[in-house]
């Protein structure tokens, strides 16, 4: 059966997705009461693994919670922390669980995280956990073992960075995922049209759904600190000047402002978007109303 | 060559506290260019030891020798007569050379000097640089002859993480990214089709280690099929 997601995307409509992280520690609840009550606004949430290599409740478990409470997960796997046994097997346990949106990222390196001694797994890839999904669904693992049970259903996605520099690289690796089964994309945050325009110019010829990546700025000094830290995140200083010269109290109303600008202008350019309010999940509403969403 | 790197001394005094005579046996081969375990590092060390032991008030001697290398057995043979004359072998050898000499010379406790780091290049006088994970199944022909596996901290093999930044990895911004160091490279050689393509898994297999490798030439006839 098709997930909301996969359902939506396939006639045409424009979907919105969030995100809902995991805890740190076993208060699934509070995680729970942050997004439900977006429930009729986001289509679906991902559900981060070990987000930023920080250790958290997994995925997994997480997803399962979303979907006992209504809400459709979008369960992130990366190749940080498994190897292709777990990986696997991660997913199809993913999948007993009725869990069918995969979204299939390398991962952040354990260094940045909370336990930075851990061993790296690094056993897969993006591009490698989006084949063995594939192989999963045609019936065989990586190894080529036939499956008992086929997960033909999973609808499993990707992301790319439209801002990475330099672009080219970044844009060979998305059509590696494509050419490997990907059939949806979340971009990371993208901050104008002209770095949209440079990647859809390339990315629409895959013919796959792309959902435009939405950071809220909440301050000039966030959009400095990810400038200069974040990958793929250009901030123009138009934005930044904006930001600097408005009143704290004012912020997050002009934050999204400049989200829905940008909406408004790539919409017929993306298939959906993709929110990451960072904590700022409450100004969703204000954010999708004045995109015209 | 190995490049390794010699422990602090403090580590090092703390280990041969307990032997009244000490042999540091140096190497004359990969560590010696990396100036970690040399007849010259060997002597420095030697010198900071006695000192240290006198400061301490410890009657220890620490003599010195130097072994053209340590992973070969014909070298290590060239002790053989003066090892019984000491409680502790110090070697600044690499971590394979240090197991050798303590296989040839199991009755003697053998302490290693140096903590080896990796197998890598010279970029500079006094500078090294890892440039191979001895992975066992060599992949340079796909990527312009620039490591993927040892060069990116993840060792990807398919292309950039979402996390390289300008050139620069995610891990540590003074590292290049070894993908847009391979993008730039094939796209010289106007090869960028080897990065199109999907790379196949990678093995581990090979690499278990410990590894073994007979060369054909030395196998005996009987053994070959
Ligand atoms: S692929 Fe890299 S790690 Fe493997 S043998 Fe070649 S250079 Fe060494
Ligand atoms: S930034 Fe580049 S070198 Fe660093 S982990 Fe990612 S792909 Fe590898």
């Amino acid at each position: 059966m098709a997930t909301k997601l996969q359902e939506a995307l396939s006639k045409g409509q424009f979907v919105v997705t969030g995100e809902a992280g995991p805890p740190k520690g076993v208060n699934v609840g509070r995680s729970l009461e942050e997004v439900e009550p977006l429930k009729e606004l986001l289509l679906a949430y991902n559900v981060t693994d070990n987000q930023a290599s920080v250790m958290r409740v997994s995925s997994l478990v997480m997803s399962v919670k979303l979907i006992e409470h209504g809400l459709e997960p979008i369960f992130q796997i990366t190749a940080r922390d498994r190897n292709r046994l777990a990986i696997q097997s991660e997913i199809l346990s993913a999948y007993v669980m009725g869990i069918r949106n995969v979204l299939c990222l390398t991962g952040d390196h354990s260094t940045l995280g909370d336990h930075p001694e851990a061993k790296p797994v690094f056993d897969l890839d993006s591009v490698s956990i989006l084949q063995a999904v594939q192989s999963l669904k045609e019936g065989t693992d990586l190894a080529g073992e036939k499956l008992d049970g086929v997960p033909t259903d999973i609808f499993q996605g990707a992301v790319v960075a439209p801002g990475a520099d330099p672009l080219e690289p970044q844009l060979i690796k998305f059509d590696k995922k494509v050419q490997v089964g990907a059939r949806f994309f979340q971009t990371q945050g993208v901050f104008s049209l002209e770095e949209w325009e440079r990647f859809y110019e390339h990315a629409h010829r895959a013919k796959v759904p792309i959902l435009l990546g939405i950071i809220l700025l909440k301050s000039g000094a966030m959009a400095r600190f990810m400038n200069k830290n974040v990958a793929g995140i250009n901030v123009p200083q138009a934005l930044i000047d904006r930001l600097d010269k408005t009143d704290k109290a004012d912020r997050p109303k002009v934050s999204v402002e400049i989200a829905a600008e940008l909406i408004r202008k790539i919409r017929s350019m993306c298939q959906g978007v993709h929110i990451m309010a960072l904590g700022w999940d409450k100004y969703i509403p204000a954010l999708l109303e004045q995109s015209g969403l | 060559m190995i490049v390794a790197e010699r422990k602090p001394i403090s580590k090092i005094v703390e280990m041969v506290a307990a032997y009244e005579k000490v042999l540091l046996v140096g190497c004359g081969t990969c560590v010696a260019v990396c100036l970690a375990g040399g007849e010259k590092e060997v002597q420095i060390l030697a010198q900071e030891l006695r000192l240290k032991a006198r400061s301490d008030g410890r009657k220890q001697t620490f003599d010195e020798v130097t072994l053209t290398r340590q992973c070969d057995k014909e070298y290590l043979e060239l002790i053989a007569t003066r090892v019984k004359d000491y409680d502790a072998l110090l070697s600044t050898a690499c971590g394979a050379g240090v197991q050798f000499l303590a296989e040839r010379y199991d009755s003697v406790r053998v302490l290693p000097a140096l903590d080896t780091r990796f197998i890598g290049v010279a970029l500079g006088a006094g500078e090294w640089q890892q440039r191979c994970i001895a992975c066992a199944d060599c992949v340079l022909d796909q990527t312009g002859g620039i490591c993927p596996k040892t060069m990116c901290a993840k060792g990807l093999v398919n292309g950039p993480c979402g996390g390289t930044n300008h050139g620069k990895c995610e891990v540590n911004p003074e590292t290049d990214c070894a993908w847009t160091l391979i993008y730039n490279r094939l796209k010289k050689l106007d090869r960028l089709d080897l990065m199109r393509g999907v790379a196949p898994l990678k093995r581990f297999k090979p690499s278990v280690h410990p590894a073994r490798f007979h060369h054909m030439a030395y196998k005996r006839f009987d053994e070959t099929d």
